[in-house]
């Protein structure tokens, strides 16, 4: 056969840049990952609440005043709709990673999710509550 | 009953034709429309009805030999079990498997599949293989529960074109050739898991998964490749510590 003109060989597929908008499930992990940037953005503004304690009681009296503006409501506001997103894809995520078998069955996922994500979550939350207005 | 057509729209790539038209580029048939067919019936009657030279991998036409995979309007798929009328009256885009380098139409080169399943040692490992005479190694139904799932793969490779891991990192070992290292990992028979999980343990292996789940979704068999690959990590994990105590060779 004569190959009259060089072909790449073979053809490679592009990979687009945007593939995360693919398929739902590719979105959904891309939301999971940048979840964790608000998550630990959080945490960032815990450790300045932290240091603001250290400070005049007067600097931290304007410090808490600041908080409750709209821009802050807003910060709180998305950071715990992103922490309830992270929370629970991971919780739904645990059975795969952690299966368990009594004798050759496989206990069924929700179980496992409940057991060791949601229970613990929801104890450790009310015994939060509990302490803060308690 | 007049009768039904439904149109494909076929990826092609002829690198060394001679006549021109080598693609890559999509060509569009009218295939008679039947609601028990599936998309490799429809390319089947393609090549014997249209157009000879469309070239595609198949083989059982069941679901087992795992040799009919491609996109199927964007979806990695078995041809084979991809009906029409799920498709049916729009029209049905069919590619090779993405992640894949493509060798002609919708055949893609598997050399580096085959290279990276092999890397794993998929297979029983043991210095005592016994005489056939003396029995077969036996397993409780609970140590056979502990593998089987991740024992049914059929090496069709939709799971990687479903992981976008593959896409932007080729190195990747892939979730069917971890899926398959895990089961042997996990059966009694085998003592190989150390060897198999020094591969493992490699960047592009098992820590190279984002656990992104897709591999899991399109797997025809349940095989579940992306709980395997959890599993092995923290198999690895295990692993990575206990070399710190044990030195190489126990077990």
């Amino acid at each position: 056969m004569i190959v009259t003109e060089q072909m790449p060989r073979p053809y490679r597929q592009p990979h687009p840049w945007n593939w995360f908008l693919k398929r739902p499930r590719y979105l959904i992990f891309m939301l999971r990952e940048l979840t964790a940037v608000l998550v630990g953005a959080y945490l960032i503004f815990l450790l300045v609440l932290l240091g603001r304690l250290g400070a005049e009681q007067t600097a931290f009296v304007d410090f808490l005043r600041a908080l409750t503006g709209p821009a802050a409501m807003a910060f709180h506001v998305v950071v715990f709709l992103a922490a309830l997103f992270h929370s629970i894809t991971w919780f739904n995520l645990t059975p795969k990673a952690m299966p368990f078998f009594i004798g050759e069955k496989r206990v069924a996922d929700p179980v496992i999710a409940i057991a060791l994500g949601y229970l613990p979550w929801a104890v450790v939350t009310v015994g939060i509550i509990w302490g803060v207005a308690g | 009953m007049a009768e039904a057509n439904i149109t494909l729209e076929v990826f092609r790539y002829h690198p060394d034709s001679p006549d021109g038209d080598r693609g890559p580029r999509f060509q569009s048939y009218d295939v008679p429309y039947h609601d028990d067919w599936v998309v490799l019936d429809a390319l089947n009657w393609v090549k014997d009805n249209a157009d000879g030279s469309l070239t595609y991998r198949w083989s059982c036409r069941m679901g087992v030999c795992g040799s009919c995979g491609m996109m199927v309007n964007g979806e990695p798929k078995l041809t084979c079990a991809a009906f029409l009328k799920d498709y049916y009256p729009g029209s049905i885009r069919i590619e090779p498997l993405t992640n894949f380098p493509v060798e002609r139409d919708l055949v893609v080169v598997m050399d580096d599949f085959m290279a990276k399943l092999k890397s794993v040692k998929p297979y029983i490992i043991r210095d005592d293989v016994n005489d056939t005479g003396d029995g077969e190694y036996r397993q409780t139904p609970a140590e056979l529960a502990q593998y089987k799932q991740f024992s049914m793969c059929i090496n069709c490779m939709l799971c990687y074109a479903a992981c976008p891991v593959m896409g932007s990192e080729p190195e990747f070992v892939g979730p069917a050739a971890l899926a398959l290292a895990h089961r042997y990992n996990r059966d009694t028979r085998d003592r190989g898991s150390r060897e198999r999980l020094e591969k493992m343990m490699e960047h592009e292996a098992v820590w190279g998964c984002t656990f992104v789940g897709e591999c899991t979704e399109v797997c025809p068999k349940n095989v579940d490749p992306a709980g395997a690959i959890q599993q092995a990590k923290t198999d690895a994990a295990k692993e990575y510590f206990k070399s710190f105590f044990m030195p190489k060779g126990g077990r």
